[in-house]
Parts: C-alpha cells; sequence; structure tokens
C-alpha cells in the first residue's frame, strides 16, 4: 500500500491461544495487518484458518493472548467501557447467515433503528427518516420497513443487515463471510451494492470470505492465512497473478472455474494429512509439494519476506526462486 | 443408448396460503448409463426436491403431483415403498450436504458402514467389516484398517464425506446422486471429494447427478447440465454448450453473475435484476420473463415449452432468434 493511504486500524503481532486440557490450540499466530481508509483488506483462508478470531478481535469481542490492537488512535483493551461504547459506533460488523443475525421478532424498522436507539441518537422522527435514508442506499423499500424477516429472501435480510451496520455512519465495516450464504445472482447484487455504498461513504472494510473469487472482486489487498498465520499479502496481483506461496498457488489452483476449457492445474493439490505439522516452522511443510523433504522448512522458523512494497510472504521457497 | 434414469414430467408440490403450489414443474430429462450430469439452479428452483423425488424421499405435505420416472426401464414411483426399498442404495443412492448430520455421532464409523453392507447382502459381520475397509480405501481413507473404529467426531469434514460416499457405494448402485455433497467443504477438499467421485464414476461406471449451485464444479464435473429456474427445468445440454455457448437468457445472465477471479474487477458484476419467484407467487408464461431483458409479450402470454434449439433442449420461445444476433452467448 502506498504511503499517502491513512491507516484507520492496525493489528500489531496478533496471537489468540485458545487451551482446553492439555491442548493449545492457535488460532492466531503473530498476525500483522493494517486496514486503511476506504480500501478493502480481504482476509481469505480456509476454515479454522483464524479468520474469523481476527475479526472477533478486531471488534473487540475477543482478547488477544498477545499483540495489540490500535482503532482510530486508541488501543483496544487499554479504554474504559464508555470508551470502548463510543467506539464500536465506527466499527460495525455484517455476519454471514442473512437469517439468525436480524432478530426475528423485530421489523425491519426496527432492527435498522436498534443501533440509533443503542446510542440515543436523535428523536423519533429524524430516526425514521434515517431509517428510510438507508432503506433506500440498500436498494430496499418504505413498503419493507413493516415486515420481519421471515417475510423477506436472504438476500433483502443481508440489505437489512447492511442498512443496520451503516446506521451509525461507521468508519470501518467488518463483512465476515457476508456473501457466502447468498445465491450467485443475489450475491452479485450485494456485491455491487458493497461497492457502491465504500465509494459513497468512504468506508473502510475488513472482508473475510472462504471465496477468492469475492476476495478478489473486493479487495485493494488480499492476506491469505493458513493456520493462524499469514502466508502471503499483496495487492489483487500480487496474490492471484505472482503467487509466492505454495498454499496460495493450491488454492488457486482448487477453485472450480465456470469454463470447461479451464485446464485445471492441480498438480499441486493441497494435501490434507492424519497428523499436522506443529512448531515455529512452516506448518504447511508436510502438504507442500516442495517444502516437503527441505530442511530448513521442517526446523527453521520462518521470518516474513517482503519482496515489493506490496507482496510480502511466509516461505523459505517460494515459487520462482 | 441405454438409459440408466428416466424422468418424464415429473411435477411436485407444496401447500401454500393460495392452495397447493408446484415447485417441480413438469420436469422431464434423461441421465444415460455412465455419463456425469450436473443440475444447476439457486435455492428454491427445485433442485434438490428433484433429487430427493428419484430417492423416493417425498414426504407429507410435499407430493408427488404427476410423472414418472424409470430407473433401468422400471417405474419406481409406483412401486410400493417396500419394494422400492430393495432399490434404495442398491440401485440408486444419494450423498448429501452436510456429512456431520448424515452419520450418526456417537456410532463408529466403521459399524456406519457395516450396517449398511449387512442392509444390502445378506454377509457376516467379519465378510463386512472386511468388505468396509475395502471401501474406505477405495474412498482414500489413509490406514483404513485403524479408522474404521474411529468415531465422526475424530474426523475433518472432507473424511466424514468420504465416509459417506463409502456408505452410499456400499450397496453398489448404478445411479448416485450428490446433492450440494462438496458445498460445506473448504476448496482444497472439496477439489479431492470431487476427483474421487469422478475416479470412482470411471471405475464403477456409476451414472451420476450432481446437483450444486456452483457453476465451477459444475462446468468442472459434468458432462451435460442441467439448468432450473423456479421449478422449472430451462436448459438442458452439454457443458461445453452451456458454457461456452448458452442459449437461455437465464443460462446467460446467471453466468454473468458469478464472481470468481477471472471476472473484471472494474466493472460491476452484471447481476439479475430482482430475485427468484416464490413458489406461491410465479408469473404467468415463461417464470424468467419479468427479470430477462429480452422479454416481450408473448412470453408473460403462454409458457415456453423446452424444445431442441440450437443443439440442445431450452424453454425460450426467442431461444433460436436471440442465439443468432447473439444476445446470449
Amino acid at each position: 500500500m502506498s504511503t499517502e493511504l491513512k491507516v484507520i486500524a492496525s493489528a500489531s503481532g496478533i496471537s489468540r491461544i485458545f487451551r482446553g486440557g492439555s491442548n493449545e490450540v492457535r488460532a492466531l499466530d503473530d498476525v500483522s495487518f493494517s486496514l486503511y481508509e476506504g480500501k478493502t483488506l480481504a482476509l481469505v483462508g480456509e476454515s479454522g484458518s483464524g479468520k474469523t478470531t481476527a475479526a472477533r478481535i478486531l471488534l473487540g469481542l475477543d482478547t488477544p493472548s498477545a499483540g495489540s490492537v490500535e482503532i482510530l488512535g486508541q488501543t483496544l483493551g487499554t479504554l474504559k467501557h464508555e470508551e470502548m461504547r463510543l467506539l464500536r459506533r465506527q466499527i460495525q460488523v455484517v455476519q454471514q447467515d442473512p437469517f439468525s443475525q436480524l432478530n426475528r421478532r423485530h421489523s425491519v424498522q426496527r432492527i435498522i433503528e436498534g443501533p440509533l436507539l443503542a446510542f440515543n441518537v436523535g428523536d423519533k422522527e429524524s430516526r425514521k427518516k434515517k431509517v428510510i435514508e438507508l432503506l433506500e442506499a440498500v436498494g430496499l423499500e418504505k413498503e419493507h420497513l413493516r415486515r420481519r424477516p421471515h417475510e423477506l429472501s436472504g438476500g433483502q435480510c443481508q440489505r437489512v443487515a447492511i442498512a443496520r451496520a451503516l446506521a451509525l455512519d461507521p468508519k470501518i465495516v467488518v463483512l465476515d463471510e457476508a456473501v457466502s450464504a447468498l445465491d450467485v445472482s443475489v450475491r452479485a447484487q450485494v456485491l455491487n451494492l458493497l461497492r457502491k455504498l465504500q465509494q459513497e461513504r468512504g468506508l473502510t472494510y475488513f472482508f473475510i470470505t472462504h471465496d477468492l473469487g469475492v476476495a478478489h472482486y473486493v479487495a485493494d489487498e488480499i492476506a491469505v492465512m493458513f493456520r493462524g498465520r499469514i502466508v502471503e499479502r499483496g495487492t489483487r496481483e500480487d496474490v492471484f497473478e505472482n503467487s509466492k506461496h505454495h498454499y496460495t498457488i493450491g488454492l488457486l489452483a482448487s477453485v472450480p472455474l465456470a469454463n470447461p476449457q479451464a485446464v485445471k492445474s492441480n498438480n499441486e493439490q493441497v494435501q490434507t494429512l492424519p497428523s499436522p505439522a506443529e512448531g515455529d516452522a512452516c506448518l504447511y511443510r508436510t502438504r507442500c509439494a516442495v517444502g516437503m523433504d527441505r530442511l530448513d522448512c521442517k526446523s527453521t522458523t520462518l521470518t516474513l519476506t517482503k519482496g515489493t512494497a506490496t507482496h510480502s510472504w511466509l516461505c523459505h521457497s517460494p515459487q520462482g526462486s | 443408448m441405454k438409459n440408466s434414469l428416466i424422468v418424464k414430467n415429473l411435477s411436485i408440490s407444496v401447500p401454500s396460503a393460495k392452495g397447493r403450489v408446484a415447485v417441480v414443474d413438469n420436469v422431464s430429462f434423461e441421465i444415460p448409463a455412465g455419463k456425469k450430469i450436473g443440475m444447476v439452479g439457486e435455492s428454491g428452483s427445485g433442485k434438490s426436491l428433484t433429487a430427493y423425488a428419484l430417492m423416493r424421499l417425498i414426504k407429507d405435505p410435499v407430493s408427488i403431483d404427476g410423472g414418472e420416472i424409470f430407473l433401468d426401464g422400471r417405474e419406481i414411483l409406483g412401486l410400493s415403498s417396500k419394494e422400492f426399498r430393495l432399490l434404495r442404495g442398491n440401485e440408486i443412492s444419494m450423498i448429501y450436504q452436510d456429512p456431520m448430520s448424515a452419520l450418526n455421532p456417537i456410532m463408529r464409523v466403521g459399524q456406519q458402514i457395516i450396517e449398511s453392507i449387512q442392509l444390502h447382502s445378506p454377509v457376516s459381520k467379519s465378510v463386512a467389516r472386511k468388505t468396509a475397509i475395502d471401501l474406505l480405501a477405495s474412498v482414500g481413507i489413509p490406514e483404513p484398517e485403524s479408522r474404521i473404529d474411529s468415531y465422526p467426531f475424530e474426523m475433518s469434514g472432507g473424511m466424514l464425506q468420504r465416509i459417506v460416499i463409502a456408505i452410499a457405494l456400499s450397496g453398489e448402485p448404478k445411479v448416485l446422486i450428490a446433492d450440494e455433497a462438496t458445498t460445506a467443504l473448504d476448496v482444497t477438499t472439496q477439489d479431492r471429494v470431487l476427483t474421487l467421485i469422478d475416479k470412482l464414476a470411471a471405475e464403477r461406471g456409476l451414472s451420476v447427478l450432481l446437483i450444486t449451485h456452483d457453476l465451477g464444479v459444475a462446468a468442472q464435473f459434468s458432462d451435460d447440465i442441467m439448468v432450473m429456474y423456479a421449478g422449472k427445468l430451462v436448459e438442458n445440454g452439454s457443458v461445453d454448450q452451456i458454457f461456452s455457448n448458452p442459449a437461455h437468457p437465464y443460462t446467460k445472465a446467471l453466468l454473468d453473475s458469478r464472481c470468481d477471479y477471472t471476472i473484471d474487477v472494474n466493472k460491476p458484476i452484471r447481476s439479475i435484476a430482482g430475485q427468484p419467484p416464490r413458489p406461491d407467487n410465479r408469473p404467468s408464461g415463461c417464470v424468467f420473463s419479468p427479470r430477462c431483458a429480452h422479454a416481450e409479450p408473448r412470453c408473460s402470454a403462454s409458457v415456453p415449452p423446452l424444445t431442441s434449439s440450437q443443439g440442445r433442449l431450452t424453454a425460450c420461445f426467442r431461444a433460436d432468434e436471440l442465439f443468432q444476433v447473439g444476445a446470449v452467448n
């Protein structure tokens, strides 16, 4: 990312360890990232790679075991209750399941008004005006005001969730698999809407997705996660056209394209093993065609390689080296 | 060519405030022996209910209102449930979306496979156990002799889906239905499970009906594609025809609205306006006409039949005309 961009939130060296009995799971292991104002960072990876843990920490719903998070110049964990509450106005979330994130007993109007009520914004009249304005911004109509979630389709519910997230005019919106549950044609509508809202309102998105196509479309910067670590990050071109980490390459090769002529290049098919690698060295080595037999991949602690100003990776033997 | 599965004029309805409404409407297709057919469509298009009808799993209040299904020349909808039970698993079987809920969580996976083997053939437990180990090996489970005694919670989603596939294959069926069988899996796992189904289908000469909302999965896996929309089969052709030269405006619009990493990020995705109609509120005439960019008055006046056009079947009055001017391909 170029230097004139303003960092609006950042995580430095955050780890999150879950302990249960003798087991210890490093859901996040020394992860750092920055959100730039008006831009989108996409976190991609498979289930269990730590994406949602990162989102929860950013939202202040979970506390990192190590490292720190700074949002709009304030450090999470050092704030008083009221300061944290006020900060939450600036960072809102849209979740995956269109239905379960909305209170089914509330009308659309009450749902979108919720954050305004929680922060005592305006009076009844002005709130209603704001709700209608938001409703129109997300492509719904006044007639939807009185409806309840079960009377709406999945795509409409997701629009309501987006309207609610925008009610307090936040700076940052965390989108946790926000289009994953939607059908192809509806997903396209919601992605277009999210892009339009970002341009109009200068929003910063933290976009979590397992779908590489979605990440490719929405993101200015993409971070690929594997078992709690960011293994590669860069711009769209860096990650998709000049992938360095073998996991990124395997992941891309696994995506089936809607083009029967597309030659399936999955010779780097990602392997799974009954016993995954542990330790401080590369965790991907036991599934990696290149690193499987290399001694350094097994024993040497990895450090981030900065290839260019925008592109970095965590690999001893990156593609093309 | 021998057809292992023929569906003729299948209609399925559900009750609603407005009386019974069709959710699968007069759908006909054939799956020739050894072919892999992909069925694509959005939620509510009738894909899964079609699959359930093939397995005779349609239960009250959903009902089959008409049509016939022939499995190797034998009509199955008219059979008693006792008669069909001899075919389910032996002739036709199904893999479901969520492997965790398809399996009994407190029963060892091996026992669940053995149970299924013994249900289909009168063999001793030790013979069934041997067969189960062979099945586990054939679906790519490492160390099958020890994994057979695992519980479902000890296995990953991809491994569990392999167990479900092993159970589905235990009766040596001729037709396999995979209903969103890889949707719940990570993309790398999905890749391996699809490769596995592909390999098993080739080895065993299976006919496969792969139901998916993922156009990429359908494109990479299938020989032929059926496109469903609002309970109707709107286009049925070879995988190349459907993905490279679609003839139905819905197929074209669906392809345009996909978001994979090959699309141009500088333009908005060409989405389809509106949303699929609810079953109790289906438009008259062509079900896609209210959202179709090429609709004419006749499209909302009468229902276009599924007819041969451009070498495949399409349910659109304007298919030939639009195809020739390049409006849909």
